[in-house]
C-alpha cells in the first residue's frame, strides 16, 4: 500500500469496525478488485455475495492480509481496522490475524486433539499464563462455538474424528480462541448438511454480539437469514452495499436484482 | 424485468399467476358491467348471471393464493420476483372484494325490480359504475405494462367517483324527503352507490400495488379524497 497518507477521517463513526477505501487488487496483470469502498460495521454480520470469480474471497482475504502469502498479489488503497491502517509497516500480520480470525469453506482441524486445536492459538500468542487459564479458554471457546456439550468428554480425541458440522464448529471455536474482534468466514456452510448449517447460522447470530462477522456465501437464502448488511460483488466491483432487507426486497442496481433473483446478469 | 430466469420454470410460474390475475380482472370487469346494466334495464336474469359468476371469481382467487404460496415455498423469490408474488396476493384480494360488491349490486337489484324506479338514479349509478369499470380496465393495463404513470392516474381518478357518490347521496336524501315511499328503494340504491364507491377504493389500492411492484415503494398518502358524505347532514333537518 503506497497510499498510506491515512488518518482517522474516514473512520469517524464509532460502530465502524473495518473500513476500505479505494482498494484495488492485482494478481499479476489480472485486476481482481476495482476500487472498492466499504465500511464493515461492528457487532454486525455482513454478507458478501456474488458469482464465482467476482473477487469476494480476494477482498475478504485482504481484510486479514491473507493475500500477503501470494507473491503475485498487489494491493492498493486503504484498509483500516479501528482507524488503524492494517497494511502499515509496523503492523505484524500474525498479530493482525489473531484479531481478525478466519474460517474456511472446508473444515480444516489440525491433526491434533480437540483440546490442542483450540489451545494452539492462545499458546503461540501467549494468551494463557498457565494450564488453568488455557483450560478455561478452551472451554469458553468450545462453548461459544456451540460444541462444548458434544466434545467435553473427549477433548483428547483427534479433531478430525468429528463429523463435518462438528469439525466446522471446532474451527470456529479455534478462530474465537485468540479473542478476535472480527471473524471472516469464507463459505463456512457449503460442506454441511442443513442441520449443521442451521447450527452454524445460529452460532453466527450469537457471535454477532461480540464480534463483527463477515461471511461469504453462495446461498442467497443464507445471506438473507444471517446477515444485517449485504454487499454484492460483480467482476471485481462492489456493485451495491446496504441493509440486507433492502437488498433482497428492493435492490437499487439492476445487476444486483439480476443476480439475487437468479437471472442471467 | 425483461431478462429471463436461469430456471425457466420459475418464469413460467410467475407468468401463469399473472395471467390468472388478468383473467380474474376481466371477470370482475364483466361483473361490474353486467350488474350495473342489469340495474338500469331492470333485468333480473342478467343480475342472476352476475351472482352465479362470482363463485368463479372466488375460485380463481383461491387458485392464485395457492400458486403464490407454492412459489414462495419452492422458489424463495427475492426483489422484483418477491414483489410480484406479494402484489399478486394483494391484488387478487382486492379483485375478489370488487367481485363481491358487484354480486351485492345484483342481489339488491332483485329487490329493486319489484319497487318503483326512483327518478333518474338508475342512470346515475350506471355512469358511476362505468367510471369504475374504466378505472379497473386501466389499472389492469397499468399492471401488465408495469406503467407507474397510468397507475398514478387511476389513483387520482378515484376522487371523481367519490364526488359522484356524494352527489348521489344528496340525490337520495332529496328523494326520500320528497316521498317516504321512496325510502326502501333509496336505501338499496344508496348501498349500491356506496359499494361502487368502495370498488373504486379497491381499484385505487390495486394502483398502489402496481406502483409498489415497479418502484419498490408505496406511494405517499397524499391522494385527494372526495368522500364528503360522513360530514353530510340534511339542512331541512326533517329526516
Amino acid at each position: 500500500m503506497k497510499d498510506t497518507n491515512f488518518d482517522d477521517q474516514f473512520v469517524q463513526a464509532k460502530d465502524i469496525k473495518m473500513s476500505a477505501r479505494g482498494v484495488q487488487v492485482f494478481y499479476g496483470d489480472n485486476h481482481a478488485i476495482k476500487d472498492v469502498n466499504v465500511d464493515i460495521a461492528d457487532n454486525t454480520v455482513t454478507a458478501f455475495i456474488g458469482p464465482s470469480g467476482c473477487g469476494k474471497s480476494t477482498f475478504l482475504r485482504c481484510l486479514n492480509r491473507m493475500n500477503d502469502t501470494i507473491s503475485s498479489c498487489r494491493i492498493q488503497g486503504l484498509i483500516a481496522m479501528d482507524g488503524q491502517n492494517i497494511y502499515a509497516p509496523k503492523v505484524d500480520p500474525v498479530q493482525l490475524r489473531a484479531k481478525v480470525g478466519m474460517v474456511f469453506q472446508k473444515p480444516n482441524p489440525f491433526a491434533k486433539s480437540i483440546y490442542d486445536n483450540i489451545a494452539y492459538g492462545p499458546r503461540i500468542h501467549g494468551l494463557a499464563a498457565n494450564k488453568n487459564d488455557l483450560d478455561e479458554i478452551v472451554e469458553k471457546s468450545l462453548r461459544r462455538g456451540a460444541i462444548w456439550d458434544e466434545v467435553k468428554d473427549r477433548l483428547n480425541e483427534p479433531g478430525n474424528g468429528l463429523s463435518g458440522g462438528q469439525q466446522q464448529r471446532l474451527c470456529i471455536a479455534r478462530a474465537i480462541a485468540t479473542a478476535p474482534e472480527v471473524l471472516l468466514m469464507d463459505e463456512p456452510c457449503s460442506a454441511l448438511d442443513p442441520i449443521a448449517t442451521a447450527q452454524i447460522e445460529e452460532l453466527i447470530d450469537e457471535l454477532r454480539s461480540n464480534y463483527s462477522v463477515v461471511i461469504i456465501t453462495h446461498s442467497m437464502q443464507q445471506a438473507a437469514r444471517v446477515s444485517q448488511k449485504t454487499a454484492f460483488f460483480h467482476l471485481g466491483n462492489l456493485v451495491e452495499h446496504g441493509e440486507t432487507g433492502q437488498i433482497f426486497t428492493n435492490p437499487q442496481d439492476p445487476r444486483t436484482e439480476s443476480y439475487i433473483t437468479g437471472r442471467i446478469g | 424485468m425483461q431478462e429471463q430466469h436461469i430456471a425457466s420454470a420459475f418464469d413460467r410460474e410467475l407468468e401463469s399467476i399473472q395471467a390468472m390475475i388478468m383473467k380474474m380482472g376481466g371477470m370482475v370487469e364483466t361483473a361490474i358491467h353486467q350488474a350495473s346494466l342489469s340495474l338500469e334495464s331492470r333485468d333480473e336474469e342478467l343480475a342472476n348471471k352476475v351472482r352465479l359468476a362470482d363463485k368463479q371469481i372466488d375460485a380463481i382467487e383461491e387458485q392464485i393464493n395457492q400458486e403464490a404460496a407454492r412459489v414462495i415455498a419452492l422458489r424463495a423469490p427475492t426483489a422484483g420476483d418477491l414483489r410480484t408474488v406479494l402484489t399478486v396476493i394483494k391484488i387478487s384480494a382486492n379483485l375478489e372484494r370488487c367481485g363481491d360488491y358487484a354480486k351485492n349490486l345484483a342481489k339488491r337489484n332483485s329487490v329493486l325490480v319489484k319497487l318503483h324506479p326512483v327518478g333518474g338514479t338508475g342512470r346515475s349509478i350506471r355512469r358511476m359504475a362505468r367510471e369504475v369499470e374504466l378505472m379497473l380496465k386501466d389499472v389492469l393495463d397499468a399492471y401488465i405494462q408495469r406503467n407507474v404513470e397510468l397507475a398514478e392516474h387511476v389513483r387520482q381518478r378515484d376522487q371523481d367517483v367519490d364526488q359522484m357518490y356524494n352527489a348521489m347521496f344528496r340525490e337520495f336524501l332529496t328523494h326520500m324527503m320528497e316521498d317516504p315511499r321512496n325510502i326502501t328503494a333509496c336505501m338499496h340504491l344508496h348501498f349500491i352507490a356506496k359499494n361502487i364507491e368502495r370498488t373504486g377504493d379497491h381499484i385505487t389500492s390495486i394502483a398502489e400495488q402496481v406502483i409498489y411492484l415497479v418502484t419498490g415503494e408505496m406511494p405517499d398518502e397524499d391522494r385527494p379524497k372526495g368522500d364528503q358524505s360522513p360530514y353530510e347532514f340534511s339542512e331541512t333537518g326533517s329526516i
